[in-house]
Parts: C-alpha cells; structure tokens; sequence
C-alpha cells in the first residue's frame, strides 16, 4: 500500500523500497487508482524512501505524466537521489516534469 | 589474465528474482570493498539485463536465466546474463535508446542505455529463436587506484 496525502487538487504519494519492474506493476495500479479521482490535477512523487531505482521508473512516471496531461494536470518529483536523478536525467524526464527540492 | 573468482547462477525466470539477481552479484564483488556507486552502477545493470531476459526474452513464458560472473586479477567484472528465449532480430535498434517492443506496458526503452552509462563495457549477442546473452563489464576500483598513482 502507498502512502499519500491529498490537497484539493494536489496528490503527494511517497514512492518506497526498491523500485523494478517486478514492483512497478502494482504501483502503477495503486497510482491509477489514485488518479481515477478527477479532482487530482497535480501528482508529487517523493522518491526520498527509494533505496534501488532502474529504468523501469522510467515509463512509470511517463505513463502517469500523459494521464493527468491528458485533463490539464501535471506530475513533479522531488526528493530525488543523485542516481534517481541520473537515470531520470538519462531519459529526458525533467522535460516534462518539474522536479522540486 | 587471471581469474580471481566465479559463480554461475540459474534461476526461473520470473520478476521476483529481479531483486535476487542483484543481491547476488552485490555478494560476489562485496570481498572486493567497491564503493557504494560501483556497487550500485553494478546493480542497475545487472536489474536491466535480468529484467530484459524475463520481459523480452522469455516474454513472460517459462524459461531459465543464467548469470555467470568472472572476477579478473586486475578487479574487472564480467557478468554475462543469458537467456536461451526469442532473441533479438536487430540488436542495434534494440540499444537505440527508447526504442521498445511492448510499447502497450509502459516500458521506456532505457535498459540498454542505463547497462551502457553504468558499466564500462555492453555487449550483445544474440540468435532469433536461440536467446540472447547481455556481456557486461567493469572494472572496479578503478578510482582508487588512479587516487593512490596520483599520491
């Protein structure tokens, strides 16, 4: 189960443990399900309880950008280590999401 | 040049052995002290390719991945992560950063760009219907000792 908190339209959901593919699955359906909920139009990732992060965050973060895209929202990070900012930086994510401190 | 150790691991390809997969290599060069970025750079390879075997290779059928670790005299890794799968048609579109085949399951098609920025050294064989093998390599504490020529 994810963590989170809600501020009207804000979602701040803390991402923990070893982020890989295996895992990312069911946080993907956590993180939908969170975001079914029309009144979230910024989603905030806080990575800072990741302890092991590979590509697979990637296309996580990407596919959750294009559906809150898709009603005007927006998704950031923050709390983000060097090497969560490294392989995020590798894919050009900052692009398209803000990171904040 | 010399072979200081080596492992061979088989285990079914399954993403639970994702995180198996890295704790094991993490134990194999841990005699060698590397620091918490090579141990890590070590791992994230080592995550892409195993998870490479299980997604693409085997596509979520049953099969087995191997993981056969060398450690050189002069502290280089070489891991080579083996499946006996689909195989790839074209290795060089599949190193293209972004480029993916299963577009629908939000993979991102950085795996082989995250190998290459973390190790020194990604190479790929592979034979469509025979599987492929991931050859990764690096040499550890290269930095150290570059610090203790320099002192």
């Amino acid at each position: 189960m994810l963590s989170y908190e809600k501020h009207r339209s804000m979602l701040i959901v803390r991402l923990e443990g070893e982020l890989d593919h295996e895992r990312i699955g069911p946080i993907r359906a956590e993180l939908d399900a969170l975001i079914r909920d029309p009144q979230v139009k910024h989603l905030i990732l806080d990575m800072g309880g990741v302890s092991f992060m590979d590509s697979s965050a990637i296309g996580l973060v990407i596919g959750r950008y294009k559906a809150l895209a898709r009603r005007g929202g927006r998704v950031s990070v923050e709390r983000t280590a060097p090497r969560v900012d490294r392989i995020f930086e590798m894919a050009g994510l900052y692009s398209i999401v803000e990171k904040r401190a | 040049m010399r072979i200081k150790n080596e492992m061979r691991l088989d285990f079914p390809a399954a993403g639970k052995n994702e995180s198996f997969a890295r704790l094991v290599i993490s134990a194999f060069i841990l005699p060698l002290n590397p620091t918490l970025e090579e141990m890590s750079d070590v791992k994230t390879a080592v995550s892409e390719a195993v998870t490479n075997a299980i997604v693409h290779g085997y596509g979520g059928e049953e099969g087995t991945v191997r993981i056969h670790a060398t450690l050189y005299e002069d502290d280089t890794l070489r891991v080579d992560v083996i499946d006996a799968g689909r195989g790839i048609a074209n290795i060089e579109l599949a190193r293209t950063p972004f480029f993916t085949t299963c577009e629908n399951d939000e993979r991102s098609g950085m795996g082989f760009t995250v190998m290459e920025s973390f190790m020194d050294d990604v190479r790929v064989t592979s034979k469509v219907g025979r599987g492929t093998t991931v050859r990764l390599e690096k040499r550890l504490r290269a930095c150290e000792e570059q610090d203790a020529r320099r002192a």
